[in-house]
């Protein structure tokens, strides 16, 4: 069912253009439409400069939203990534205020954070059987809660480190942004660990049927685990360049991702009831996202605009090929 | 003969939310400065009643085994249309009134539609809806503002006979319109079944899709007569993406204090009710006892995973590992 996620994404398009599910190829037929739309109203969207800026804005969500892929093949949802990624830049601000180790330290210290708002998340769904959305809302409200209290019983640290602002706005590769590198890195990895290791297939078999992947001897409650504490860690590291893109880190820096996150995985084909989705398709979901706000915001549409375009773009987008399977 | 004890068992999560909240209430109380007057009582009340309507709207799709996170982006949008028409002389006020339960009633027909009849995920569809809805508040309310009309708002916050709240009276009423009716209809019976077991229901020829279309329906009524009372209580309109979010948050809440199982088919509105009425007071509690109000967003959050957590006493009483999977 996952065989369309056996290859790397973009580099060997071509080869696999034959079995692309109709899913990604309609998310990749809308991406073209948009760039369509978009060099209309601007004639420099088109040009490689902004392409690529559009590239590095995008592998932000890129990073949160492989995060939420996973949870989402499992059968789940990660409604916590609000507050993860608030808490990733956070904490990796935080700990930049603890001189020069804390400045080394910033970032893992971030997505540490980040790990044990998953590990929570996993302990509830997998050992205390309570549903996904219920408990990632509840350590989501814990997670607000505790950064409230420390933006506003403590004095915060919120600048970015030098490392945090390289890796979100550096150059390493002349002409590729790193924060693109970053994804690509971590998308290979998603891609390898999906297809390619006994982790990937057991996520796939527990989104299909959970009590069917427990019979043939997988360790279902661990793998669950394991999926929930690697969402935190991505967020968190979602937020932690988030903090470097701009330079500091506030409170409802991660408000802007929950839905954003979900649809890209969503539109790029992955069921929501778990089992079915290949990476490409999250690509193409985060690029096809990241297309519409740019469009939106060279169209100047107000933020009331933008969320009712989002809403109805999702659904409609559902409608054509996200729904369930009739029980009758 | 033993009649009652069957009645006592089926409203023993109900009874138990009520018992929680009278806890809950008394060390409120017995902690306030000014004990227990009417003032007092009615302050609570007044903030409990908002938060009462917003968890008796998810208790409806929580029934049904669905789940509604657009519940508070419909609160937000009918209090910030609500700061627009409810003015003027009587009539217009009436209309007003009028035109914001509709829109209410039409958010919420239109999750159902998009559930039942799109046959999408009803977590994914309300949270796009949601959005929806939060930018037509925007539209409406980029910034806070509007009014009330003030006569109509000072009898719902105010009190009967100078004793008891009027908004609590309010929502007594609603209960008795909304929520009696539904739970003793077919509709309502219908929407537990098929929150139970939705393949058993349609096997017994039940009209599973008219009550869960009810249910959504109802619960954007619900929402937007909570939009109402917030728009009769601050006098203005805000399009708040937070104050959404934290509604649709507590009402998920609420109902799980209130006894309503999230798997669906189990649990009362009542139960809800003095869910979300404990909800509020525990969040007060922090008051009365001088804690900086800084830990209040993480105390209530705490509550709630607590609350979450509960469930999994059920866990206790699996034979088989296979329950775990459901």
């Amino acid at each position: 069912m996952s065989n369309a996620a056996r290859e790397e994404p973009v580099s060997s398009l071509p080869k696999f253009v034959r079995r692309l599910d109709p899913a990604i190829a309609t998310a990749f037929g809308c991406i073209i439409l948009l760039l369509i739309i978009g060099s209309f109203y601007s004639t420099s969207f088109l040009s490689p400069e902004y392409l690529l800026q559009q590239l590095k804005v995008a592998s932000f969500l890129g990073v949160i939203a492989t995060g939420m892929m996973i949870v989402i093949l499992l059968g789940q949802i990660d409604l916590s990534v609000p507050w993860s990624v608030a808490v990733g830049g956070m904490m990796a601000c935080a700990a930049a205020a603890y001189g020069p180790a804390g400045e080394m330290l910033a970032i893992p210290f971030g997505i540490v954070c980040g790990m044990a708002i998953g590990l929570a998340n996993g302990i509830g769904v997998a050992y205390l059987r309570i549903p996904s959305m219920i408990i990632t809302l509840a350590t989501n409200a814990v997670a607000q809660g505790l950064m409230v209290l420390y933006t506003g019983g403590f004095s915060p640290q919120d600048s970015a480190t030098f490392a945090m602002r390289y890796l979100a706005t550096g150059f390493l590769l002349p002409g590729i942004p790193n924060a693109v590198l970053i994804w690509a890195v971590i998308g290979a990895g998603t891609v390898f660990a999906l297809t390619r290791t006994t982790f990937g297939r057991s996520v796939y078999g527990i989104g299909n049927r959970e009590s069917a992947a427990y019979l043939s001897g997988i360790n279902t409650r661990r793998i669950v685990l394991i999926a929930f504490i690697a969402s935190g860690a991505l967020s968190a590291f979602g937020g932690g360049l988030l903090a470097g893109y701009a330079s500091k880190a506030a409170q409802s820096m991660g408000d802007a991702y929950l839905l954003p996150s979900i649809a890209a995985v969503v539109l790029g084909g992955t069921s929501i009831l778990g089992g079915r989705g290949s990476y490409l398709g999250t690509v193409a979901g985060v690029i096809l996202i990241t297309l519409l706000q740019s469009i939106l915001s060279v169209m100047q549409m107000p933020e009331a605009g933008r969320q009712i375009i989002y809403g109805v773009v999702i659904i409609a987008m559902l409608l054509l090929y996200g729904r369930g399977p009739a029980n009758r | 003969m033993k009649e009652w004890r069957y009645r006592l068992n089926e409203r023993r999560s109900t009874l138990m939310a009520a018992g929680i909240f009278l806890v809950m209430f008394a060390i409120y109380v017995s902690n306030h400065p000014a004990g227990l007057t009417a003032n007092v009582v009615q302050t609570a009340a007044n903030k409990g009643v908002l938060l009462a309507f917003v968890a008796m709207a998810q208790t409806l799709v929580v029934i049904t085994a669905g789940i509604d996170l657009s519940v508070g982006m419909i609160f937000i949008l009918t209090n910030a249309l609500a700061s627009w028409i409810v003015l003027g002389t009587a009539i217009e006020t009436a209309f007003g009134v009028i035109a914001v339960l509709a829109t209410g009633l039409f958010c919420g027909a239109l999750n159902g539609l998009i559930v039942i009849y799109g046959r999408l995920q009803p977590i994914v569809a309300t949270i796009a809806t949601g959005a929806v809805f939060f930018g037509i508040a925007l539209l409406l309310r980029p910034f806070p503002g509007g009014s009330v009309n003030e006569e109509l708002a000072d009898i719902m916050t105010g009190k009967i006979f100078g004793t008891v709240p009027a908004s609590l009276v309010a929502l007594a009423a609603i209960v008795l319109i909304i929520w009696v009716p539904f739970s003793r209809s077919v509709i309502g019976r219908t929407a537990y079944a098929s929150g139970s077991s939705e393949t058993a229901a349609y096997m017994s020829g039940l009209p599973i899709r008219r009550a869960k279309f009810t249910a959504y329906a109802l619960a954007g009524l619900l929402a937007s007569i909570g939009g109402l009372f917030l728009t009769f209580f601050t006098f203005t309109g805000e399009a708040a993406l937070a104050s959404g979010n934290a509604y649709t948050l507590f009402s998920i809440a609420s109902v799980v204090l209130g006894g309503v199982s999230l798997f669906g088919g189990k649990g009362s509105a009542i139960g809800a009710i003095f869910g979300a009425l404990a909800f509020r007071t525990i969040g007060d509690l922090l008051f009365v006892f001088d804690f900086d109000p800084l830990w209040q967003p993480l105390f209530q959050g705490v509550v709630l995973l607590v609350a979450v957590s509960l469930g999994a006493f059920g866990l206790f009483r699996v034979r088989n590992r296979l329950e775990w999977f459901g």
